[in-house]
């Protein structure tokens, strides 16, 4: 089996960031902002495990567990937000919540 | 018995606290007790330390009692540390005896006023802090005194608040000693700087080592320090706030605007000596001060009809006595001239206080008259301190400081004829307006009804000051009488002798002959024009010079007018122009400039997390280009 190249998966992390970015960017639905939150979250643990990989070092591998348990605890949190969200402004558009304005 | 020099200042203090926190509960006989007792304690105290340093004088007759280290700073190590020489011991008996019998007359004097208990109060803490001004071992603690004293007088001035022309005359007090307090401080500023020690002893013996005679630093030093001694001297040219500061009670004007507070320039330039010693030029103003400040106040107080008016423009005079001694480097007579007059003086405050509240606060004494009936006791104890004022000699304590003065002003190295003839002027008109004072309130007929006699409480105190107005002379007798004088030499362990040439007895005794027949005939015409023909004083007022030159002397020279013209004036109407306050435009300038920024940045805050996500973004963005492409 022949190891794939680093910068492929690098790209590739770059690549899924990036949609993600761009979904986060664009998105007026406050769940599919959370969804490519998770997608950048989850780009970043690929650019870990690669670089990992590429070093034959096990920290890459640990730091993805964080990412996920950290990803986990995130969506708990945001999913009540949203439900509160929901309830108070009977919206889900994140443009129509913006009475922080300054 | 020394060990316990601590006690005599804090005693007042500590009754001082009492009084202020508790005093409003207390019955008036108890506060009475406590502030009156507290400074006899002093006193009592003070006489004991006194008859053991006298008696057996401690090694280079100086007692220093160390407490503690008040500020820890580098080498900037002032002490609460008092420090007993023959000057602070005078100093200290003065302040604690004198004061105490003028405490004891205002426990009669204010016993019907509300303000009893704070009264005591101000007075304890004004006993207290001019104890700390004389004990002081350094000038920081010196200069605490001071501003302590300056304080309580403050205080004391604008004791009866109600009334708004007391509180100004307060501040006036206040804000024109403070200009003297200011140049004083930056002497002491001067003096720290070159020197690195505001200790007493170490400034003194290391100014006389480092600078020479005639330097210019002395110069500047002695200057700044005579700056403050006027301004709390009442002297030329900062005198204006003293005949204003009898708004307060009479037994304040007794204690704080005679005997103690205002001669505390006289004990500075006395124990700062050293620093005159070295600068001539300085020593020669102190003189001409003097001099010159006992002519304008003694003409002043020639036209004034308001009894206390008279005696503070007296009180001005007579200081300028002391300053004219100091400047011609007559220290211990400078010194006797204090301790004479702060008997006599005292005196004479508590008989025109007597007299002001048995006459229902009536201050003009042409409304009096032929008092003497009426108060004899009063009369006769007024009489002697006004004998000893005028210096009537032999028998008056005035006399013997007076004569030893004028004396000096002529043959120490430094006094000149001119200064003598100063003196000489000076003493004139002092027998003048003295004497003016005595025929119109105690003379004639009487205008008046007194509805109340002098109870034991203040009798007791003017009797005791009259004796000592009387015997307090024989401690000093010139060469002409024996030449007794223990009070110099006891003086010499701490302030030089005067440098003077030798004069022969016959030479002393023609001074004195000019200087006696000089007061008997300024005695003579105040008899004449104010008891015999007073029409005659009355055609005087009347012609036109006369008109002029009262008005003059009455508005004390001028000086008022000067004052509010040149400096009150403009003030005022420098703050009306800039009422809207240039100098805070800049700072309106940097709060628009913050607005602005405010009004800009506040439009980023959106509401939206979209736009803030692409903030981050962008930010990110940023920060990773210009790591990767520098």
């Amino acid at each position: 089996m022949t190891a794939i190249p680093m910068e492929h998966g690098l790209l590739l992390a770059a690549v899924l960031f990036m949609l993600g970015l761009i979904g986060l960017l664009v998105r007026r639905n406050i769940i599919f902002m959370l969804l490519s939150i998770e997608v950048m979250l989850n780009a970043a643990g690929l650019a870990f495990v690669v670089a990992g990989a590429r070093w034959a070092q096990a920290e890459g591998q640990i730091m993805f567990m964080f990412i996920l348990a950290m990803a986990a605890a995130e969506v708990a949190v945001g999913l009540a937000l949203v439900l509160l969200m929901y309830r108070k402004f009977k919206t889900l558009d994140s443009d129509q919540v913006s009475r922080m304005r300054g | 018995m020394l060990s316990l020099l601590w006690l005599v200042p804090a005693i007042p203090y500590f009754s001082f606290a009492i009084l202020a926190v508790f005093g409003k509960r207390m019955p008036k006989s108890v506060s009475g007790l406590l502030g009156v007792g507290s400074v006899g304690i002093s006193a009592v105290i003070s006489v004991l330390i006194g008859i053991q340093f006298i008696s057996s004088p401690p090694e280079g007759d100086l007692f220093l009692q160390r407490l503690w280290t008040w500020i820890g700073v580098g080498n900037f190590q002032p002490e609460i540390a008092f420090h007993l020489d023959a000057l602070s011991l005078l100093m200290m008996l003065v302040v604690t005896i004198v004061g105490f019998l003028i405490h004891l007359y205002s426990w009669e004097f204010m016993e019907d006023d509300e303000g009893f208990s704070r009264f005591f109060a101000y007075m304890n803490l004004f006993v207290g802090s001019m104890l700390t001004l004389v004990l002081a071992n350094n000038l920081v603690l010196l200069y605490l005194g001071w501003e302590g004293v300056g304080l309580c007088s403050y205080l004391l001035i604008g004791f009866w608040y109600k009334d708004s022309y007391n509180g100004a005359a307060a501040r006036k007090a206040f804000i024109t000693t403070r200009v003297g307090d200011t140049a004083m401080a930056i002497g002491l500023f001067l003096l720290f700087w070159n020197l690195g020690s505001l200790d007493i002893q170490e400034v003194m013996s290391s100014a006389s080592m480092q600078w020479g005679t005639g330097s210019g630093i002395a110069l500047a030093v002695a200057l700044l320090l005579l700056g403050g001694a006027v301004g709390k001297s009442a002297q030329l040219p900062l005198q204006v706030w003293l005949p204003d500061a009898m708004a307060g009670p009479s037994p304040v004007s007794a204690l704080i605007h005679a005997a103690t507070m205002v001669t505390a320039g006289v004990y500075l330039i006395a124990r700062t000596h050293v620093i005159f010693d070295l600068a001539p030029i300085a020593q020669a103003a102190v003189a001409i001060v003097g001099a010159a400040t006992l002519l304008i106040a003694g003409f002043s107080a020639l036209k004034q009809h308001d009894i206390k008016r008279v005696l503070a423009y007296s009180t001005i005079s007579q200081i300028g006595y002391m300053f004219l001694a100091l400047g011609v480097g007559a220290y211990s007579a400078a010194m006797f001239h204090f301790m004479t007059h702060a008997f006599f003086k005292a005196l004479l405050f508590l008989g025109a206080g007597a007299l002001i509240m048995c006459l229902h606060h009536e201050h003009n004494m042409f409304k009096m008259g032929g008092m003497r009936k009426q108060l004899p006791l009063t009369f006769w104890t007024f009489l002697i301190g006004s004998g000893a004022l005028a210096a009537v000699p032999l028998i008056t304590a005035g006399f013997y400081s007076k004569d030893l003065i004028l004396w000096r002003a002529w043959t120490s190295d430094s006094g000149s004829p001119i200064l003598w003839l100063a003196g000489i002027v000076g003493a004139f008109i002092t027998a003048v307006y003295t004497f003016r004072m005595v025929f119109v309130t105690f003379f004639g007929e009487s205008k008046m009804q007194a509805d109340r006699k002098p109870g034991v409480r203040i009798s007791v105190p003017l009797v005791a000051l009259a004796i000592l107005a009387l015997i307090g002379g024989f401690i000093e007798m010139p060469h002409t009488l024996g030449h007794f004088a223990p009070f110099s030499k006891f003086m010499h362990s701490v302030l030089p002798e005067v440098h003077a040439g030798q004069y022969s007895i016959s030479a002393e005794l023609l001074f004195q002959i000019i200087a006696v027949v000089i007061t008997l005939s300024g005695i003579l015409i105040a008899y004449i024009f104010y008891y015999r023909k007073p029409e005659l004083s009355a055609n005087v007022a009347k012609s036109g010079i006369g008109t002029v030159l009262g008005r003059f002397f009455y508005s004390g020279w001028g000086f008022d007018w000067l004052y509010y013209t040149f400096l009150v004036g403009p003030f005022v109407w420098i703050a009306r122009v800039n009422k809207k306050d240039i100098i805070d435009f800049i700072y309106t300038i940097i709060a628009m400039i913050c607005q602005i920024f405010n009004f800009i940045f506040r439009q980023t805050q959106t509401g939206r997390v979209r736009s803030y996500a692409a903030g981050i973004a962008f930010g990110a963005i940023v920060i990773i280009a210009i790591v990767m492409f520098t």
